[in-house]
């Protein structure tokens, strides 16, 4: 009886959507997915402002492919001279201005393109810096870690070759000198410059392949390796501000963490708070400030390439400055500049061995020690330090007297910040053992 | 995996335990693995060596012929490679003792900075000293600097960029003072006559 009053109650739409969830479940397991990443996925109760940044990226990376999308139907990579005639800009180049200036709302979805760029790095980098000081990346995350890695080298890679797309003199010359970075490597490294450019400068066939790379071959990737980062983090469960494995205390009824709320709805909402935060920023970015000063996009970007004339500075786009820094920091062996690519190459492959250096007796900064807070501390300011070096000149503080080899200044504070940056990481062993830590709750403090 | 193997192996034939692996067949797989992997190295080759350099390209970049029979003592002349200009200076005997004169004003009097070819470090930045040869571009900027061959008191003659005013000798090493960091740049080259250049290629073959 009580069942066929409920029955009649229900509306026809409600049962034409039970009916098809139905249909689809025999044949796909939709209600099953949902419930393990989603409505049945327990995330600890205890996430703080920190854990914004991994839903952000994924928000970021779809105005990425979206925005992309729509830049690629206006776009055309051909680096050669327009109508044919010898010195106009770049065929490339012009569709760029053709999107900023004739093409409907171009300019929006252009700047939304290039500022997506940058705040990419921006949540990358938070979200980062989150694994690291709650030690997300240690047993048994190592993997998602590994994952993120990944995601991490492909965004660069995919920054540094969207970058030579709009062909314009840091486009170009910025290409020139990372491509010739591989020529430094010994035996092979002219022959593999060579074959990274496709030609023997940077020019026509390195634009073309830069754009397939760019719209193709890394977005796949990235796809790749989010959803395996997915997989891998909803297998293991997330970390928490308290590094504590809230899988230790279930209910002992119904085998659900004391500590878990589901992601969804609980999860969604708070992380869109975070969404409609985001958005405010990166419309004001994209309506007053694109260009962000020249940090978002250089003012030699809107100079057309000419292999004839190098820029007076050429500085990578703000995300990459720190290793550019360890790069020109390194002095180098005999002629031979490849220690410092070694040293860059290192710089950023580094955070992948984290999960392997870190002794420590308890995963949240939390629960460290003064001992490991110096050092965390120590990195972040030569990382900041560095970043800020890297998009200035070498002797933009001038030169220390005759006693020190008239040596550049900030290539020298560089050299130092150069030290600390790794030392945070092979001393690692030594003093997350040695730092003494306080005791962890059992459970999560809230 | 090996477990299940076996016990599924031992279901079928007890009375063999020892033939729990299939040694025939791990053979056989082995072989066919090493077959597939080779062909899929080979069908890598057609893509990695898609990404060298096209012949559209390799001609547009091939090294150039130059005759310097007609560059009078003294005096230079401009070749092309590559899409830029080379530099081909014909030094006298004055013009190379002159060389020696200004060590101290320059920044890299030695030529340490790999601006030039190992076997054009000494007689002046060249492998015969009487003939220099160099991409005239600025290392600032990447202008073309004018010759300016007069000596005076306080000049041994070399050249000036119109843009910033960087100066360089007759070497193409660049005096202290200029918005050049480096020395011009020596290109690979070497003679196929006394009097014929091949720029593009090193002494020893090597483009």
């Amino acid at each position: 009886m009580a069942n066929k009053s409920t029955a009649e109650k229900k509306s026809v739409l409600a049962d034409v959507l039970e009916g098809t969830v139905n249909w689809v479940d025999e044949r796909f397991p939709l209600t099953s997915n949902v419930k393990a990443h989603l409505t049945e996925y327990y995330a600890p109760k205890n996430f703080n402002f920190w854990y914004f940044f991994g839903s952000l990226a994924m928000l970021v990376l779809v105005i990425q492919i979206v925005t992309g999308i729509f830049l690629t139907m206006h776009y055309k990579p051909d680096a050669s001279p327009l109508d044919g005639i010898l010195g106009n800009p770049s065929v490339a180049f012009a569709s760029v201005e053709y999107i900023m200036r004739d093409v409907p709302w171009g300019y929006v979805i252009r700047y939304m393109h290039s500022t997506g760029a940058s705040m990419f790095f921006v949540v990358i980098y938070l979200h980062m810096f989150r694994g690291i000081i709650y030690s997300s990346y240690r047993n048994p995350r190592e993997l998602i870690w590994l994952f993120g890695m990944g995601i991490f080298l492909a965004l660069m890679g995919e920054a540094f070759f969207g970058y030579l797309l709009p062909w314009g003199q840091m486009s170009y010359w910025g290409a020139q000198v990372i491509t010739s970075l591989f020529g430094t490597v010994p035996l092979i490294g002219p022959d593999l410059m060579e074959w990274l450019r496709g030609d023997y400068l940077v020019g026509d066939a390195t634009l073309n392949r830069f754009f397939a790379f760019h719209v193709i071959a890394l977005p796949l990737v990235l796809l790749g390796l989010v959803t395996a980062h997915l997989i891998a983090l909803h297998e293991v469960g997330s970390n928490n501000p308290d590094g504590v494995e809230i899988k230790k205390t279930k209910d002992k009824k119904t085998g659900i963490p004391l500590d878990g709320i589901p992601f969804h709805p609980y999860y969604t909402v708070k992380d869109m708070v975070g969404v409609v935060v985001f958005l405010i920023v990166f419309s004001a970015i994209i309506f007053f400030a694109p260009e962000v000063g020249g940090y978002f996009l250089e003012a030699n970007n809107f100079v057309p390439a000419n292999p004839l004339v190098t820029p007076s500075h050429i500085a990578p786009t703000w995300y990459f400055t720190p290793y550019y820094s360890i790069l020109r920091a390194v002095p180098p062996i005999g002629v031979s500049q490849f220690p410092g690519v070694v040293a860059m190459g290192l710089s950023v492959v580094v955070f992948a061995f984290l999960p392997w250096l870190d002794r420590g007796a308890v995963k949240s900064i939390r629960y460290r020690g003064t001992l490991y807070k110096k050092w965390l501390f120590a990195f972040v300011v030569s990382f900041l330090v560095l970043g800020y070096l890297g998009t200035v000149p070498a002797d933009k503080f001038g030169q220390f007297g005759s006693w020190l080899g008239k040596a550049d200044i900030a290539t020298v504070i560089a050299r130092v910040f150069t030290v600390v940056y790794f030392a945070f990481f092979l001393l690692m062993p030594w003093y997350t053992k040695r730092d003494k830590t306080l005791p962890v709750p059992e459970r999560v403090t809230g | 995996m090996s477990d299940n193997h076996s016990d599924k192996h031992q279901a079928s034939s007890q009375s063999e335990p020892s033939a729990s692996v299939d040694i025939e067949k791990r053979k056989f797989l082995i072989v066919t693995s090493a077959v597939g992997a080779l062909g899929c190295a080979a069908a890598a080759v057609p893509f990695v060596k898609s990404m060298t350099p096209s012949e559209r390209a390799k001609a547009a970049g091939a090294p150039v012929e130059v005759d310097i029979s007609k560059v009078a003592p003294g005096e230079m002349m401009v070749a092309e490679y590559r899409g830029q200009p080379v530099w081909i200076i014909h030094r006298t005997k004055e013009m190379l003792d002159k060389l020696n004169h200004h060590d101290t004003q320059l920044k890299d009097p030695k030529s340490e900075v790999p601006q030039q070819q190992e076997y054009c470090k000494e007689n002046g930045r060249a492998i015969k000293a009487e003939y220099a040869v160099m991409l005239g571009t600025c290392t600032h900027l990447g202008c073309s600097p004018n010759s300016r061959f007069d000596v005076t008191p306080d000049w041994d003659g070399g050249f000036v960029c119109p843009c910033h005013g960087s100066k360089f000798d007759l070497a193409g090493r660049v005096f202290q003072g200029s918005p050049a960091p480096t020395n011009l740049v020596v290109p690979k080259y070497h003679y196929l006559t006394e009097t014929t250049l091949l720029i593009g290629v090193d002494p020893e073959g090597k483009a």
